[in-house]
């Protein structure tokens, strides 16, 4: 399970106690497991549907959000939690396609025309999808036998798909909400600078070096 | 064993209908006076008498006062739901008073207390339908805004009625952001016919009793067959004008909300459908949608105001 890379980043970095991943998993589902339960016992305000169907919108970026950081606190602070990174976007992946099933079946009850015309005339569902769809051969290579049979590089090109993943998270966001409130502008910012990041080292690296170190 | 012996009270003894009527206008008066006497700041609910009205919907479920009362657009106190719940209590509402200009033959600055006195108030059930997808069934307590313009005597000149909302940022905690949601303060408008119209009113109350504030206390416009947003909050200002007034979402998003903003499933906001809508309160976490219907289902009432214009073009 990324064995390999995490023990080269531990080894330039400080060394973090180790947990098992399994528990990242299972602290990971919380949200979603309180978020079901509180809305059948009708804890989740006025508009329940709504409510979870956001909630679990938001966690799927933040999974998302977590993943695109874990290079850049390597890089610059020598931490390491590479070796969690794999469950961190697969968290992103269940989260988007419970984000997705409740749209589909509480929200539009599974009215197959509504939904159609939603994913046809409305960009942010639209994008919405489209960023569904990408994540998906994303979750389906997160294992050791894809990585084995696709070639370290040719799964790491794949991978850099999660970075038009990010961009449209956050562009489905902003474009369901009306006028410019905070929080997606706060989500947009951090993706920004999350991928600035990696622009910026990339053209500042000398290209010859990158390749070593990859 | 007691016998009792006829009434011994003469027919010129017992209350005259008028007289009873009066006391009861002097209750609302009084809870008027129990506004203005009150502490300034943030007011208690206190009990407002109110007529039944013909023109409330009564065969829909009324949404729960909890509801009503928690989930709440008014940007003022910030962009979350339940934002106006949890902040508007800094809103002080009293004193408070109400400024009537523009082109009118009676200009005037109404006291609160003396607003709710001096009208007739009436409880009018009303669909609120937003026009973010979702509606409830309130039961409001106002007076036709027909009647107070009635009062100023609106010159020849007049086409158009201007609303503002209080602009008081150290009360509104959502107004002082880094980015404002919207242009300060909220500004809303209606055309004269559609601000007669008998279903317009100036709601002072929900549930028999004054507003709280997240409900856009102690005054606030309701205009049934129109998206929520058209329904501004906190009133300390109407003015009569010739030209259409600007209005705050339509200069926010001008092709997102019109002027008009009449409740109609068959023209979609450019980024959803407007063709069903949730009921809150209706099925929790398993609400089923239910068709939106054309102004809002008071198409009999106000349908002719629009004849011959094109809805897809004044949205």
């Amino acid at each position: 399970m990324a064995g390999r890379t995490s023990a080269a980043g531990a080894a330039k970095g400080f060394a973090l106690p180790q947990v098992p991943k399994i528990l990242v998993y299972i602290v990971g589902f919380v949200p979603a497991v309180w978020l079901f339960y509180a809305g059948i016992t009708d804890q989740l305000g006025a508009d329940p549907m709504r409510y979870l169907e956001q909630a679990l919108g938001l966690w799927a970026l933040r999974f998302l959000v977590a993943t695109l950081a874990i290079t850049p606190l390597r890089q610059l602070f020598g931490i390491n939690l590479l070796r969690y990174r794999r469950a961190i976007g697969l968290l992103a992946f269940y989260y988007a396609a419970l984000h997705l099933v409740t749209y589909l079946v509480l929200d539009q009850g599974l009215d197959v025309a509504a939904i159609v015309a939603d994913i046809v005339k409305r960009p942010y569902i639209t994008i919405g999808m489209a960023t569904f769809v990408i994540l998906v051969p994303l979750a389906l290579t997160s294992n050791n036998a894809a990585i084995r049979r696709m070639g370290g590089q040719a799964w790491a090109r794949l991978h850099k798909l999660v970075y038009v993943a990010a961009v449209g998270a956050v562009l489905h966001y902003i474009l369901v909400v009306k006028s410019w409130p905070p929080e997606p502008l706060v989500y947009a910012a951090i993706v920004a600078v999350l991928l600035g990041y990696r622009l910026v080292r990339s053209l500042v690296k000398k290209p010859s070096a990158r390749r070593r170190a990859a | 064993m007691l016998i009792r012996r006829p009434s011994d009270i003469l027919p010129s003894e017992i209350t005259p209908r008028e007289v009873y009527l009066n006391r009861r206008q002097w209750m609302t008066g009084a809870a008027g006076l129990a506004l203005a006497t009150a502490l300034p700041g943030v007011l208690e609910a206190a009990p407002l008498q109110a007529a039944k009205s013909p023109l409330s919907t009564t065969d829909e479920k009324l949404t729960s006062r909890e509801d009503v009362t928690s989930y709440n657009n008014f940007y003022e106190f910030g962009t979350g739901k339940d934002d106006p719940a949890a902040k508007a209590k800094s809103l002080k509402t009293s004193p408070w008073t109400v400024k009537v200009d523009g082109m009118v033959g009676k200009p005037a600055e109404f006291a609160i207390e003396d607003l709710i006195k001096s009208s007739a108030l009436e409880e009018r059930i009303y669909r609120m339908r937003c026009v973010e997808g979702w509606s409830m069934v309130i039961p409001w307590v106002g007076f036709p805004l027909a009647d107070l313009i009635k009062r100023v005597e609106p010159l020849g000149s007049a086409k158009y009625v201007a609303f503002e909302t209080a602009y008081r940022p150290e009360e509104m905690p959502g107004m002082d952001t880094l980015f404002p949601v919207l242009e300060w303060p909220y500004v809303e408008g209606l055309r004269l016919d559609e601000a007669m119209n008998p279903l317009t009113i100036l709601a002072v109350g929900l549930y028999g009793e004054t507003l709280p504030n997240q409900n856009g206390a102690p005054i606030r416009l309701v205009v049934p067959w129109k998206y929520g947003f058209k329904g501004i909050k906190s009133i300390t200002r109407i003015s009569f004008v010739e030209k259409q007034p600007p209005t705050s979402w339509n200069k926010q998003a001008p092709n997102e909300y019109g002027f008009y903003a009449n409740v109609n499933p068959s023209v979609d906001h450019p980024r959803w459908s407007q063709a069903t809508e949730r009921r809150i309160g209706e099925g929790g976490l398993f609400v089923k949608r239910r068709p939106t219907l054309m102004f809002n289902g008071y198409a009999d009432q106000v349908a002719s105001l629009y004849t011959g214009m094109d809805l897809r073009k004044f949205y």
